[in-house]
């Protein structure tokens, strides 16, 4: 399986396994992940999407196989809204600063004022410079998602991976997540993300992955985004529907409930 | 005032009074981090494990007792970190075992042994009588290393506190980190255990940390603030042990938890909301991290 994508190649993954404590998630992983790649990757909770955005971050290391990446690769990460501290006492511009320690340097406390100016145009950018002194806590949804992508485009990443990042927030907030991330993209950011929503996200993208402990299927919506290939991916009959030209999924009625409506 | 001064006419009051207002800042200052990552248990924890080593080592070489005791501290430090990042055991487990083993220890051998340095109860509950010239010197030693260490480590440890696994991601070495402030931590817990007591320093690792988190919603000001109170607490802690002829410990930790009350009582709904929240931090993804 190769990802559709034609720019320089960033990470590489040839045949890996990769799983915790032994056990092994996703089998036989073939997949080249390129400079101008904005990619969903899709399928149902325990499926081994979420392992396969960690091997690619290299959080997971793989039990077999190689992931190469590019030498000084850029990557900035999205973690999920819900897996985070709230609470916790930093504001938003606090917050964006962060992504500039470096492990392997001492620094002192304070931002430069580069540093501040760069964080700055970050957050104008995303809109929410108004919001820089505001406790994190303070924020909508879609604001705290684009707090985080603050944080991570601060870093001039390549690559920008996102988990779920349409987890939990409203149809307004996913669509300005969808937007921005097509923005982004079009500034030369490559995009993977993971999801589970197949009509409000994964239709809209231009390539997807279909992930059941190894991959299913890749390629464009038209191309994944069928019957057979989402039997095999989520383990359930659904049907798939043109609407406007995009391609709708619908679980398909049970036999009892149409009954029902007879 | 002469309450206040009378006490003063005492030298071992006086180095009293230093350390303990030394100890209650240095515990505040790093309690804000031990919060803030879930980790009060470890605190807790290590201070007992402290004292097993405290117990072991004075036996075969009494001068060293100190040395020993740091050793045997981050030793259990960097073990508790180590069992509960790889392996099925949480931290909570891992603690339970490693530390209160090493207490265990540490009381056998005190009631089989006896002690050449602090009697069982003032390792236990601090005193502020006795303290030597060396005791202070390596308190003041160990307040300037941590301060050094959280000055130049400050944004690593703020993002990896925050959000371990994409500090991770961005190029922070957050097992280095965490090392680090366990280090920092064992050594703390050490320096202030004559005064503090190895059963109540965890006490003034949390709570002054919990009251600042009370008083602002940033990072640096709640450093600030749990510095601040540590050392009032310390401080007066000592006046009122010496009136009530009581182990100073006790009497540290009875003021910390009295500015609490006092704060808590007088903080709003979202005021107290945001200490209800210290524990909700983010934990880095173990080796055995569930499938999604």
């Amino acid at each position: 399986m190769t990802a559709t994508g034609v720019g320089p190649e960033l990470i590489r993954l040839s045949d890996v396994e990769a799983g915790y404590d032994h056990e092994v998630v996703l089998h036989d992983v073939n997949l080249h992940v390129h400079e101008d790649q904005f990619t969903g990757i899709v399928g149902p909770s325990g499926s081994g999407k979420t392992t396969l955005l960690r091997l690619l971050l290299g959080i997971v290391k793989p039990m077999a196989g190689a992931v190469q990446k590019q030498p000084g690769l850029r990557i900035a990460y999205v973690p999920q809204l819900e897996t985070v501290n709230w609470d916790f006492p930093i504001t938003v511009f606090e917050c964006v600063l962060m992504s500039g320690s470096r492990g392997r340097h001492f620094t002192v406390p304070w931002a430069s004022n580069a540093e501040k100016a760069n964080a700055h145009a970050v957050l104008e950018r995303l809109g929410i410079n108004t919001l820089a002194d505001r406790q994190i806590r303070n924020l909508s949804g879609g604001q705290q998602q684009r707090m985080f992508l603050a944080r991570a485009l601060y870093r001039k990443p390549q690559l920008l991976l996102l988990d779920e990042p349409t987890s939990g927030v409203d149809v307004s907030t996913r669509h300005d997540v969808l937007h921005l991330l097509a923005d982004l993209h079009e500034d030369g950011v490559a995009i993977v993300l993971t999801t589970h929503d197949l009509n409000g996200m994964a239709a809209h993208l231009p390539h997807l992955i279909c992930v059941n402990h190894r991959v299913i299927a890749d390629g464009t919506p038209a191309e994944v985004i069928r019957p057979a290939v989402l039997e095999q991916t989520f383990g359930a009959r659904m049907e798939v529907l043109e609407h406007l030209g995009m391609r709708v999924v619908v679980d398909e009625r049970p036999e009892h409930a149409m009954k029902w409506t007879q | 005032m002469d309450a206040i001064l009378e006490p003063l006419r005492y030298t071992f009051f006086l180095e009293g009074l230093l350390v303990a207002g030394l100890s209650g800042a240095l515990l505040g200052f790093i309690g804000v981090f031990i919060v803030l990552r879930g980790m009060s248990y470890i605190g807790h924890g290590l201070s007992h494990s402290i004292f097993g080593g405290f117990a072991a080592v004075q036996l075969f070489a009494s001068q060293f007792y100190l040395l020993g005791a740091g050793l045997w501290g981050i030793a259990s430090a960097l073990a508790i970190n180590t069992v509960s990042r790889r392996s099925r055991l949480g931290a909570d487990a891992a603690i339970g075992v490693i530390t209160t083993a090493s207490f265990a220890l540490g009381v056998a051998l005190f009631a089989r042994f006896g002690s050449s340095g602090p009697s069982f109860e003032n390792a236990l509950f601090g005193s502020i009588l006795g303290i030597s010239t060396e005791q202070i010197i390596g308190l003041t030693v160990v307040s300037l290393f941590a301060v050094a260490f959280v000055f130049f480590r400050y944004r690593a440890l703020v993002f990896s506190t925050f959000d371990p696994e994409v500090a991770d991601v961005s190029g922070v070495r957050v097992n280095r980190i965490e090392a680090q402030l366990m280090v920092v931590l064992s050594l703390s817990i050490l320096a202030t255990l004559t005064v503090i007591g190895v059963t109540l320093v965890a006490a003034m690792l949390v709570i002054p940390a919990v009251v600042a988190r009370m008083l602002t919603d940033s990072f640096g000001r709640m450093l600030a603030w749990s510095t601040v109170v540590g050392t009032f607490s310390g401080l007066v802690g000592m006046y009122v042990s010496y009136y009530a002829d009581v182990p100073s410990g006790t009497m540290i930790v009875l003021v910390g938890a009295l500015i609490f009350v006092i704060v808590f009582a007088f903080a709003g709904r979202s005021r107290r909301r945001r200490s209800a929240g210290l524990d909700s931090h983010v934990e880095p993804v173990p080796a055995s991290a569930s499938v999604r």
